[in-house]
């Protein structure tokens, strides 16, 4: 009698373990069809343009792309040594320093003032947000006209004020602070309106209790502003900083990287090499480190900014 | 001492539309004052007029016999306590209880000072490293009471504190904020749209509707001597049941065609005067006739049993009144019972102007009780 129970028993038990699996198994194909249409679009657009790129770094290819000789580490051991992609490398860097920065604090300035409850404050905000929806080629062309060494507004200003013409981009110690110039007033105005997002959705109450605690402007801004902006600072941050090192359209457009190779950031590098010079193998060696120095840099901030953001 | 005078105080967001009208009112110093009224009524309005985070459109607003319209709230001596508590997400307890003392630059050892006590009278000694989100509904209060208590500012706003809360907690909050204002002597302006919290917590209690103050006073006034058929229905639960009279061959008026009641000559002098008139009676007055001899039978609607009471619904010509008794009573629908209403409970209204003509004789004087 018992071990009839206990037969039953352990047949249910099976019973019940093999159900659990065959749900688990339901569960999980399930779960791949929902990824599917996205596994698919990455793997195509995404994961093997990059095991692709990996590949072809360690090839040396003809003028079509196809692989010719495989020379393992020999492309990133020219590049290190090549003193033109040091300064490709350098002018990135530097490029990414004068625009980031400066983006930021003009754009938070701007938000701020834009967030105030005043009379007409709609247009303003529209004027500043405004450049989000100009093109780069057309940004760069209005920008081409003010930069003209003789009729542009730029230099008829410094006419005026009796100061020597500059040559914005042909002048090699100009043309980069030229080219951040550009790129500064054309991402104002994505990341003003993030930015204005952002301030729009801090609590007015935290305010009202701050005017009634006796808290001054600054004091708001530096306690409750500013924290409670975090998040979207340090999404801003992120974006901006990637823009940066992917910036390309402008260069193109104001100075085909030169004047000396000053401009040349190292995506405009990557172009020259692979569809001017037809060096494949190289310009994908240029692409990964681009891609590591991107990848770095956003490891840094988050571990920085994982102590700096306040997550609601 | 008046402390917080109003004069003829209007406010509208847009011209020729007024959220609050002629709100004439003084609150003294060290008072608990309760501002009560549906939802929309201007009671926020008022409080952030008061606090100086909302423009004053007409009138004069004076504390300490200084006119303050236009003072910015930071210079009106006083501290708020929001809805939503208004924590800062950002900061912990300390630092948010600490944000106005920092503000104001308080020395660092009067802010120690200042943080423990109040720390330790609120219960949140524990809790000062943590932040807002890792705190229950109660603990967040607590906090921003604590933070209106740190400022020691002697004059406190607060806007339905309590409603974000359950039940129970609601009510031992009610305690312990009426306790905190006691022991520190503060003055208190409390806005609520629960009838219940303004009858227990309020020194005096003035009722909005609509923008306009329908009455101040005392709680136990407020119900015995509603001004008015919204003040009767609004105070009060289960609310007054409101019934139309007619006058029938006197001596003798008739409640919805259904209860007769005679009236004195006093009453019918004062019904001769008003047309058409509405009666209220409070559902502990419609009593069981055990004591008394039964004065009407109505219909049993409904009965629900609440332990310590029994709430009876009863048909009267068509309209649902209810009725309050102590005690558990057996009762089963559908059957007529024998009640006991007197003349003397009932208030008068005028039905044209809502306005009491008369309120009930009888309570008010012999009911309440003083030890
Ligand atoms: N900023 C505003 N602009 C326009 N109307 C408002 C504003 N704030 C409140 N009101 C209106 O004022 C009335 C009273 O609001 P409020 O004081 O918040 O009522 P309560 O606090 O009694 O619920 C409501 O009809 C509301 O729609
Ligand atoms: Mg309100």
């Amino acid at each position: 009698m018992t071990n009839v129970t206990a037969a039953i028993a352990q047949e249910e038990q099976i019973l019940f373990e093999q159900t659990k699996r065959k749900q688990r198994y339901r569960q999980f194909i399930k779960g791949v069809l929902f990824l599917l249409p996205s596994i698919v679009l990455f793997s195509v657009f995404l994961f093997y343009p990059l095991l692709r790129t990996i590949y072809l770094s360690f090839f040396l290819t003809d003028a079509s792309g196809a692989t010719t000789v495989f020379v393992g580490w020999d492309n990133f051991v020219t590049l290190f040594q090549s003193t033109i992609f040091q300064q490709s490398v350098k002018s990135t860097f530097l490029f990414v320093l004068y625009t980031v920065p400066l983006t930021i604090i003009v754009s938070l300035f701007l938000a701020v003032i834009a967030n105030e409850k005043l009379k007409g404050i709609g247009f303003f905000r529209t004027i500043f947000s405004s450049t989000m929806g100009i093109s780069v080629a057309a940004a760069s062309v209005f920008w081409l006209y003010l930069f003209h060494p003789t009729i542009g507004f730029l230099n008829i200003i410094m006419e005026v004020f009796g100061l020597e013409k500059i040559g914005w981009l042909t002048d090699p110690s100009w043309a980069l602070i030229a080219v951040s110039a550009t790129t500064i007033w054309m991402n104002i105005g994505f990341t003003f309106l993030i930015l204005l997002g952002g301030l729009q959705s801090i609590d007015k109450y935290l305010y009202e209790s701050a005017d009634v605690d006796g808290a001054g402007y600054f004091y708001k801004l530096r306690r409750i502003t500013i924290p409670m902006l975090s998040p979207t600072l340090f999404f801003v941050v992120t974006v901006t900083i990637i823009n940066a090192f992917q910036t390309f359209g402008q260069v193109d457009i104001l100075t085909q990287g030169g004047p000396q190779n000053a401009t040349n950031l190292i995506v405009y590098s990557i172009y020259r090499e692979a569809f001017t010079n037809y060096q494949f193998g190289s310009a994908s060696a240029q692409a990964i480190i681009l891609f590591i120095i991107i990848l770095f840099m956003t490891i840094i901030q988050f571990k920085l900014g994982e102590r700096k953001v306040h997550y609601q | 001492m008046s402390y917080i005078e109003l004069k003829d105080i209007t406010k509208s967001y847009h011209a020729g539309n007024n959220i609050l009208e002629e709100i004439d009112l003084t609150i003294e110093k060290g008072e608990f004052f309760v501002l009560v009224g549906p939802s929309g009524s201007g009671k926020s309005t008022l409080l952030r007029m008061i606090a100086g985070l909302e423009e004053v459109t007409g009138g004069i607003l004076k504390m300490d016999e200084k006119i303050v319209n236009h003072l910015q709230p930071k210079d009106r001596n006083l501290s708020m306590v929001f809805q939503n508590y208004a924590l800062y997400p950002h900061l912990s307890v300390e630092q948010n209880i600490l944000f106005g003392l920092k503000a104001k630059k308080i020395s660092k050892t009067e802010q120690q000072k200042r943080l423990k006590e109040t720390a330790e009278m609120m219960g949140l000694s524990d809790l000062l490293g943590r932040k807002p989100r890792q705190l229950s509904g109660g603990q967040r209060q607590r906090v921003a009471l604590a933070r209106s208590v740190v400022s020691e500012a002697p004059l406190c706003l607060m806007d339905e504190p309590l409603s974000n809360l359950d039940a129970k907690l609601r009510a031992q909050m009610r305690v312990e904020i009426r306790r905190l204002q006691k022991q520190l002597g503060l003055t208190l302006i409390y806005v609520t749209h629960d009838q219940v919290e303004a009858m227990t917590m309020g020194d005096r209690i003035m009722v909005l509707n609509d923008g306009k103050i329908q009455q101040v006073g005392k709680p136990i006034t407020l119900y015995n001597e509603p001004a008015n058929l919204f003040v009767a229905s609004f105070i009060g639960s289960p609310k007054m049941n409101i019934g139309r009279a007619e006058i029938k061959e006197a001596p003798g008026l008739l409640v919805n065609n259904t209860l007769a009641f005679s009236a004195d000559a006093r009453l019918q002098e004062a019904l001769e005067v008003h047309k058409d008139i509405v009666v209220g009676i409070r559902p502990e007055h419609i009593q069981p006739a055990t004591h008394y001899e039964a004065t009407h039978s109505l219909e049993v609607v409904n009965v629900e049993q609440l332990g310590n009471e029994t709430s009876l619904a009863l048909d009267v010509g068509g309209e649902l009144w209810t009725a309050k008794w102590p005690g558990q009573w057996e009762i089963e629908t559908g059957h007529l019972l024998e009640v006991y209403i007197s003349q003397e409970h009932l208030s008068f209204f005028d039905a044209q102007t809502e306005k009491l003509i008369r309120p009930a004789s009888f309570s008010g004087h012999g009911e309440v009780q003083a030890i």
